[in-house]
């Protein structure tokens, strides 16, 4: 696959990452390096080989139903930007 | 021409649990705003989910009660958004390898006929915060207590034809998760909330339409409206030469209509990708084996039993396995006087109608199982007649009396079926009513029938209710016919 600006730019949207134009030429080159690596990869016979949800050979831990968390509101409030009758503001979303 | 409607659902269910899916937080409604949002529910930097086991024992049971494949092992994936009321910026949820796999529900239409509805796999996922858009000085209000409750997600085939099909589907799903206990259902409070795609096709045409998806139905009454208007605007737009195009749609309730939703940018670019935070989940044999075992009896298994042990009426039998408070109830009432029919006609009839008089639910009667039954009894050993049994419950219901047996005796109903105290009260009703004995005497015989209702009336206004109306009628007939 070329990769090309307007690639960068959508993805960069997706993340909400604000990107100068120099940047998103210097990420076109670096993203291309990445996605020939994954050719690449490509490349390789995997037939008859599972995909790997997770690096680690384990499985999930599960925990009791338990509430063990005890209300920390006005700790968690202290670093949002705007609050107001205990909830968290943000500009306005609009449906 | 004629068009077939096509119906898939996507209901989510609120899982019971005391805590969040992956934090120890409290999953209480009601709490103050922000109150029980952990540092794993906000997402804040360096935490890491931990899966509740509750969580995966409940979706595990639902997909053992609806037959389902419990595939060896699930995994957690990342759908990416950004939205207030989310604040990771993602929803931890399960996109290829989901926790309960295909199965089967079967549901009941208003014929009482029983049809299968395809499930095509149920995924565990956490909830979103809420949104308030009320106005905070042009701002929005984030309340993130919900975020991070567990949900099941149920997804169908699109296998419902009809918007009574898919309102009697989510009443099967309903009744199942309230039945197993992992989930209130309540819709009101969100416990249960569901989407609904619909589309048209020409009958006989075998490709699928192009579909809208109607977010948020709440009630079983919406789905059913929702998807009668979809279906009349889809069909309206093809036969004026438009095209249905794939959207999402909200259904306002007050205009009665779906709407449009504004189409994002980027919408459907989740990028899914497996949670790195979170390890596949593996269940062996052992444990699925053991919910197996544990699984309360359903509503279809014991729809079957109500009708096949007890006799009971397909009707009857499908109004009282509805919900498992009804059945448990239904069945004490049964255990107590002995008689399904009986019970079955008083559980629907005069308890269901005082419920719904007074807006109750059945954990809130003011009449018990066993006073049912006992009051039933009565009426089965003929100790009061229909009528009187009214009465006893109406009393009971309004806490005069500890039990039926107090209440009769207090206002004396014990049934009269004394057949010489009846005969003194017929003569006496004879004697005071020359005119309509006479009209008795020279109406047609196929008429009297009809004209011997005035004499039982009187006779049962003269025992205050108590005679036995059975023993009432044969007497007066043979005292009646003694005169012509």
């Amino acid at each position: 696959m070329v990769l090309e600006q307007t690639h960068v730019r959508r993805a960069a949207h997706l993340a909400r990452l604000a990107i100068s134009d120099d940047q998103a030429s210097r990420f076109v080159d670096d993203l291309s390096q990445i996605l020939d690596m994954v050719d690449q990869l490509q490349r390789v016979d995997t037939d008859g080989v599972a995909p790997l949800a997770h690096p680690l050979d384990a499985t999930q831990r599960l925990r009791a139903d338990e509430v063990t968390e005890t209300n920390q509101r006005d700790a968690f409030q202290r670093c949002a930007p705007a609050v107001e009758d205990g909830l968290y503001l943000v500009p306005r979303v609009v449906e | 021409m004629q068009w077939e409607t096509v119906i898939g659902l996507e209901v989510h269910v609120q899982l019971a649990t005391k805590s969040k899916i992956f934090s120890g937080a409290s999953t209480a409604f009601g709490a103050e705003p922000n109150s029980q949002a952990c540092a794993v529910d906000l997402g804040l930097p360096g935490v890491l989910p931990v899966l509740n086991e509750q969580a995966v024992a409940m979706a595990v049971q639902f997909g053992l009660a609806v037959h389902a494949e419990i595939p060896d092992v699930s995994v957690f994936d990342r759908k990416n958004y950004f939205y207030p009321d989310l604040p990771k910026g993602y929803q931890t949820s399960q996109m290829y390898h989901p926790i309960v796999g295909p199965g089967e529900v079967e549901i009941t239409l208003d014929d009482d006929t029983i049809q299968r509805v395809r499930i095509h796999h149920a995924h565990l996922e956490e909830d979103a915060g809420k949104s308030l858009h009320e106005d905070f000085h042009g701002m929005t209000g984030i309340d993130l207590n919900r975020a991070g409750t567990p949900l099941l997600e149920i997804v169908s085939e699109p296998d419902m034809r009809s918007a009574k099909e898919a309102a009697a589907y989510l009443k099967a799903i309903h009744s199942i998760v309230t039945y197993l206990g992992i989930s209130d259902g309540n819709m009101a409070e969100g416990s249960m909330r569901c989407d609904v795609n619909v589309s048209v096709r020409p009958v006989g045409q075998e490709a699928f339409g192009t579909r809208a998806e109607i977010k948020n139905v709440n009630s079983f009454r919406f789905v059913e409206r929702a998807i009668a208007f979809e279906v009349d605007r889809q069909i309206e737009l093809i036969e004026d030469g438009g095209k249905v195009v794939q959207e999402t749609r909200l259904f306002d309730p007050e205009r009665d209509e779906t709407r449009s939703m504004r189409t994002k940018e980027e919408a459907n670019d989740y990028r899914y990708f497996p949670c790195p935070d979170l390890l596949p989940v593996v269940l062996d044999q052992a444990y699925v084996d053991h919910l197996r075992e544990a699984l309360p009896e359903l509503p279809a298994d014991k729809r079957e039993r109500f009708q096949t042990e007890l006799g009971l009426s397909a009707y009857d039998a499908n109004v009282l396995s509805a919900s498992r408070s009804m059945a448990e109830f239904f069945e004490e009432v049964k255990g107590v006087c002995g008689d399904a029919k009986q019970a079955a006609n008083w559980v629907q009839g005069e308890f269901s109608g005082a419920l719904n008089r007074e807006n109750l639910s059945i954990e809130q009667s003011p009449i018990n199982a066993r006073q049912l039954g006992e009051l039933i009894s009565r009426v089965i050993d003929d100790t009061i007649n229909g009528k009187a049994a009214k009465e006893v419950f109406q009393a009971l219901w309004n806490h005069q009396g500890k039990n039926a047996d107090e209440v009769i005796e207090a206002k004396g109903l014990k049934q009269v079926t004394d057949t010489g105290a009846i005969e003194a009260m017929i003569n006496e009703v004879i004697a005071d009513s020359p005119a309509q004995v006479a009209q008795y005497c020279d109406a047609e015989p196929e008429k009297r029938g009809k004209m011997i209702g005035y004499f039982v009336g009187q006779v049962m206004k003269a025992s205050r209710g108590t005679a036995n109306p059975q023993q009432v009628n044969k007497l007066l007939k043979e005292k009646l016919d003694a005169k012509l």
